[in-house]
């Protein structure tokens, strides 16, 4: 299959959210809560390592798998709609305990009532493209 | 084997974290999920509504196998990679959900208060999951991206929009967890 690489890289990134109990509602709160350094140590120790990876990206040290530069997308320095989204995403993040990728996730681990939040996340989603081109950026 | 069978420390998982976004440029993508939600509101026709969706989902057919990548990657993982211990939760955090009204704290993956089938299938309960699902889909692309496109991928790039919308994260996370849970649950 063509994509089958995706399919793999999908699968241990999967596995990885599970074990580290980053799928966990529970980690979610307690994360929110301060009340542990489990979530702050999973994103710090990926974004140091990441770090890492994009200055070998950028240097040309690791190239892509044709042998061309890594180049990274830069976000669109639109700070209002980064703050503002960011805000609304926060809230469904602490409220369903999971963000994108767990969602797909937990429907493996057999939360099936994850399907809701998935269903509203593409009502949402539905919405924002409705109303984009009216929003402060 | 039995150390794979354990929850995995954060170190480790933050770490692999860092091997999937490698993996993710080196084949040429980059690493970003709530793109995703776009594609799928595309493919359910979205597109008649609203011009936003006018794109080609055949260029994001690749992303499309990666997601059911981690449905299969969650199966994997709780069927066959796991010995069902208890989340090794903060004391004081079990207690405080206890008082919210939340009993066994960390027993399972998610809270049956919340997300059992017999309390999904209540007005509130419904509500809650469905507004929880409206907010992470219209604000990650209003934000322009996730914990991964922007925590990860863009935090690591030294890419201030991405800084901006981390902390916008936990404003809106520590609104819900401090003040809204408390009128919400109890």
């Amino acid at each position: 299959m063509k994509y089958l690489r995706f399919l793999l890289i999908g699968i241990l990134f999967g596995i990885i959210l599970t074990k580290s109990e980053a799928v966990s509602w529970y980690r979610i709160f307690e994360m929110f809560k301060f009340q542990s350094f489990h979530m702050y140590g999973i994103i710090g120790t990926a974004v140091l390592f990441s770090m890492c990876f994009m200055y070998f990206f950028k240097k040309g040290i690791i190239k892509n798998y044709l042998g061309n530069k890594i180049l990274v997308k830069q976000k669109p320095k639109e700070y209002k709609r980064a703050l503002i989204g960011g805000t609304i995403f926060g809230l469904g993040w602490a409220l369903a305990g999971a963000c994108p990728a767990p969602i797909f996730t937990l429907l493996g681990n057999g939360v099936v009532s994850i399907l809701i939040v998935l269903l509203g996340s593409l009502i949402g989603t539905f919405i924002y493209g409705l109303l984009s081109n009216k929003l402060p950026k | 084997m039995n150390y794979l069978l354990e929850p995995w420390p954060w170190y480790a998982s933050g770490f692999l974290i860092a091997i999937v976004l490698f993996l993710f440029f080196y084949f040429g993508r980059n690493f970003g999920v709530s793109t995703n939600l776009e594609t799928l509101c595309t493919i359910s026709g979205a597109n008649k509504f609203s011009d936003y969706f006018k794109k080609d989902w055949k260029e994001r057919d690749w992303a499309l196998v990666f997601l059911i990548g981690l449905v299969i990657g969650g199966f994997i993982a709780s069927n066959y990679l796991s010995n069902q211990v208890p989340i090794d939760l903060n004391p004081k955090t079990i207690t405080e959900l206890n008082e919210l009204g939340f009993a066994n704290a960390g027993n399972t993956i998610v809270p049956d208060e919340l997300f059992d089938l017999k309390n999904v299938f209540t007005p509130k309960g419904i509500l809650i999951l469905l507004i929880a699902g409206i907010c992470i889909g219209f604000g990650t692309r209003y934000a322009g991206g996730c914990t991964s496109g922007h925590a990860i991928t863009g935090l690591s790039s030294l890419q201030l929009p991405s800084l901006i919308a981390v902390i916008g994260f936990f404003i809106g996370g520590l609104v819900m967890v401090w003040l809204i849970f408390p009128l919400l649950f109890s």
